[in-house]
């Protein structure tokens, strides 16, 4: 294993990180007070606890996890597609490193930045409500798990994409829908009962579920289910990732 | 001594047939220069590219160091330095920065003071905080090579280094390749700018629709290929050759003021003296005398023009 080249990318991919580092915190952390004060305290004052959790604490969990999927996401997919775009591809393509290597320095560097991003969140829902977090371990495996597996999905993505348009168009049209409709902003029960037959096949549901029960002790499905469905999408994501640079498909003609 | 890089029947084809590379065959000794002429869209590029790593070749074998470039990556690409022909660098990195992180790529662990060296050899070091954006384009040609020394290769592969460089950074690129070339590195180097080739290389390869069409010693190449001529030059023009001096060697300059005599260097006798001493009998007074050598320009473009014909 090339440690050193692991190491240079994650590296080098933090620099960039660091180098945009107000654009990158102010960012969330607006986004996520004015979650707060609209979700939280203008709406969420109307409605009574969820499952015996205040509204506005029960939806951290969905904005931390909303946070984190785009943020693993879009890093993931920059991280690759930019040295696609700009043509310094032919270093990493020409270099003594594997595919495991590659996408351990670029995931490793996408997936620290979504779990930078998520705790900056973590620490504004403290300033908005108070919490507890009951199973702070698991609440740490989640986040990792999902850090980890959908910066994976935005490396391919960023191999996938043609165009900046391209880069854009998975998380727009299918990632945030499905993390809007998978349980961030309200308990799936709370759905009628064809609604939540539908949302079992929302793969989202089972990560926000399982990092909300790590809060609050409450989900919708059972937590071995979402561990399994985190850890089988990992899984799935590394296959194909395996495969792309296996066949060389969009990156090695 | 087995050859530092050995080429057998690399072949490149694309989705719709087209063939970049027809079986290219090539020997490379260590510590040699080798420049690999052609013209756009004969090969050269992709040649490079399949040798690094950058395109998956169709079929064919090629060892570096006596690695197989598929079965063994690691040992071949630690190797190799790649200078690519399009100037490709992230524009907000620092030019330290961008170097480090090449060699670290590279498996090989940090090294400031052959950094350092490098920079300073390159004329970098006074810019190494810059960012890249902020360099002229034949800074960031210089930025391309330091990023390929940087894990201090073996062979090195200049994809044609001076494109679109001044005619001082040229000569300078020239310099430093004759530094790295006394170190004992390997170059092969691909370009356009056939006085380059002329200058630097100890070999000469031309390739044409993806295929080597030769393989030769430079100056082996200008002495067989090269022909040599001698103008002499006349006070008064004359209208037609006169009857002693016809011959298929002599011909008329284009205003009749010069006599242009086209001889062979390694022939025993070059017949100058004869056609002097011919020219002297015809009453003609001589203005001046001037030879002139075949350049490899010349060469090269009469063996692609054979080729196409």
């Amino acid at each position: 294993m090339n440690w050193t080249a692991i190491k240079s990318i994650y590296v080098f991919e933090m620099t960039r990180f660091f180098r945009t580092f107000l654009q990158s915190l102010i960012s969330p952390v607006l986004s996520t007070s004015l979650y707060f004060v609209v979700f939280g305290a203008a709406i969420g004052s109307r409605i009574n606890e969820v499952e015996g959790v205040s509204y506005a604490a029960f939806i951290v969990p969905g904005l931390i996890m909303l946070s984190v999927m785009t943020q693993g996401i879009s890093n993931g997919s920059f991280g690759i597609y930019f040295p696609k775009f700009i043509g310094t591809i032919y270093e990493l393509l020409s270099a003594p490193v594997n595919f495991l290597e590659i996408v351990l320095g670029y995931v490793g560097a996408a997936a620290t930045k979504a779990m930078f991003i998520g705790t900056i969140i973590l620490i504004t829902a403290f300033f908005f409500v108070d919490i507890t977090i009951l199973h702070p371990g698991a609440m740490v495996l989640f986040l990792v798990l999902t850090c980890v597996s959908f910066s994976l999905f935005g490396f391919i993505i960023g191999i996938w994409a043609k165009n900046f348009e391209q880069l854009q168009l998975v998380p727009l049209l299918i990632v945030t829908p499905l993390v809007f409709l998978g349980g961030s902003f309200y308990s799936i029960t709370m759905l009628p009962p064809v609604w939540q037959a539908i949302s079992m096949f929302n793969p989202v549901v089972y990560l926000i579920s399982g990092f909300r029960w790590a809060f609050f002790g409450i989900a919708d499905v059972p937590i071995a289910t979402s561990l399994l469905a985190i850890a089988g999408f990992t899984g799935l994501c590394l296959l194909v990732i395996g495969w792309i640079f296996r066949t060389g498909w969009r990156i090695r003609e | 001594m087995s050859p530092i890089l050995e080429i057998r029947d690399l072949k490149k084809s694309y989705d719709g047939g087209f063939e970049a590379l027809k079986g290219v065959n090539l020997s490379i000794e260590e510590g040699e220069i080798i420049a690999l002429l052609g013209p756009n869209g004969a090969g050269k590029t992709t040649l490079i590219s399949a040798i690094c790593g950058i395109i998956m070749p169709t079929s064919g074998s090629v060892t570096v160091g006596g690695h197989d470039i598929a079965t063994d990556f690691r040992a071949t690409r630690t190797m190799i330095g790649l200078v690519p022909q399009e100037v490709s660098l992230e524009p907000f990195e620092r030019v330290i920065s961008t170097v480090r992180f090449s060699r670290g790529l590279f498996g090989k662990r940090a090294d400031d003071a052959l950094i350092e060296s490098i920079l300073k050899r390159l004329s970098l070091w006074d810019k190494r905080n810059s960012q890249i954006k902020e360099l002229s384009g034949g800074m960031k040609r210089r930025v391309l090579i330091a990023k390929a020394l940087a894990h201090e290769p073996r062979v090195l592969f200049l994809d044609e280094p001076t494109a679109g460089v001044d005619v001082e950074l040229r000569k300078d690129m020239w310099d430093i390749v004759a530094d790295l070339k006394a170190d004992g590195v390997t170059i092969i180097l691909t370009t356009h700018y056939i006085e380059e080739a002329e200058a630097i290389a100890d070999r000469i390869g031309v390739i044409a629709k993806g295929e080597i069409l030769l393989v030769e010693d430079k100056n082996a190449l200008m002495q067989r290929m090269g022909k040599k001529e001698l103008e002499v030059q006349l006070s008064a023009p004359l209208d037609v050759l006169p009857d002693r001096l016809k011959s298929d060697a002599v011909r008329l300059g284009t205003d009749g003021s010069s006599l242009i005599y086209t001889y062979d260097t390694r022939a025993e006798r070059t017949g100058i003296t004869k056609l002097l001493s011919d020219v002297a009998a015809e009453g003609l007074v001589l203005r001046d005398v001037v030879t002139r050598q075949s350049s490899l320009e010349d060469i090269f473009v009469t063996l692609v023009k054979e080729d196409a014909a």
